[in-house]
């Protein structure tokens, strides 16, 4: 169970997510297991939207980016996110692809890039980098 | 029958959908984040996954139909079927869509339409199998204690 996680952790929790994801599925299993960790995502289903969003809204702590997605897929939105100065912890989500193609995921800006669905362990790892870096 | 009996059916049953490769440990994930606040989430992603593959399936068998086929957009569609399903852990059907797509990339039409029968087959089988398995969750929720 991942409940109360990031208390138990003595982690800070009060950062801001979005959710960049047109698999419904994975919006709803990733959305929960964040709010187990008390934290509360906004989800968008391309990376159109993700952009308009941070330009609108101002920026999020931390961006989980699916990498294919129609209108605008992951590579081309944290290229943009990037180019704009959006400076949030960046995570590229993707399935099982060839080493060329994180990479070319990676240079688009991303801060790490993870296989999905993430995992409590991963977020984990997240919580801890957003506190070291706040 | 009493509720004891029903959830060791129940563990019986979860227990065979593991050794029999039908699920993955992406199943327990969904199950771990199942809670009082949120009682019937693996039923509910299940249920997500059938209803919003199915309109994957239609555009995978138009694809198989067209001529020529378009093997790129076959690909991508099945890459999205397939992310679909190892999220909710099902086993032998993203197996099969690993088949399917190394005949997509090799653009053997046949072992495409061969191998998308298998998908589909597993696919229906799951079902089957979860519809099966949630009816018993449920009902060994409701059951008294003998």
């Amino acid at each position: 169970m991942v409940d109360g996680s990031a208390e138990d952790m003595g982690l800070m929790n009060n950062f801001t997510v979005l959710v960049v994801d047109d698999d419904p599925i994975i919006c709803k299993v990733h959305d929960l297991l964040l709010k187990k960790f008390g934290l509360k995502p906004q989800v968008v289903e391309n990376g159109r939207k993700a952009v308009d969003l941070c330009l609108a809204c101002g920026t999020f702590n931390l961006i989980l980016m699916d990498k294919e997605m129609p209108v605008m897929d992951g590579v081309e939105a944290t290229r943009e996110l990037r180019a704009i100065g959006v400076n949030s912890l960046i995570v590229g989500v993707t399935s099982r692809g060839s080493p060329d193609e994180k990479k070319a995921f990676m240079e688009a800006g991303l801060d790490f890039c993870f296989e999905k669905p993430l995992t409590p362990e991963k977020i984990t790892i997240l919580l801890h980098e957003l506190n070291q870096n706040n | 029958m009493d509720r004891n009996r029903l959830q060791h059916q129940v563990a019986c049953m979860r227990r065979s959908l593991f050794d029999q490769g039908y699920l993955d440990e992406q199943f327990i994930q969904l199950e771990e984040l199942q809670d009082d606040a949120n009682p019937n989430f693996v039923q509910e992603i299940v249920t997500l996954f059938y209803t919003d593959s199915a309109r994957l399936i239609q555009s995978i068998e138009q694809a198989l139909n067209s001529r020529p086929i378009d093997f790129s957009k076959l690909d991508d569609y099945m890459h999205q079927f397939k992310g679909s399903s190892s999220s909710i852990g099902a086993k032998k059907v993203t197996n099969e869509c690993t088949v399917f797509r190394e005949y997509c990339r090799a653009e053997n039409a046949e072992g495409c339409i061969r191998s998308f029968q298998q998908v589909k087959q597993e696919y229906a089988i799951l079902r089957r199998k979860l519809e099966v398995y949630f009816q018993m969750v449920r009902q060994a929720a409701v059951a008294h204690t003998a």
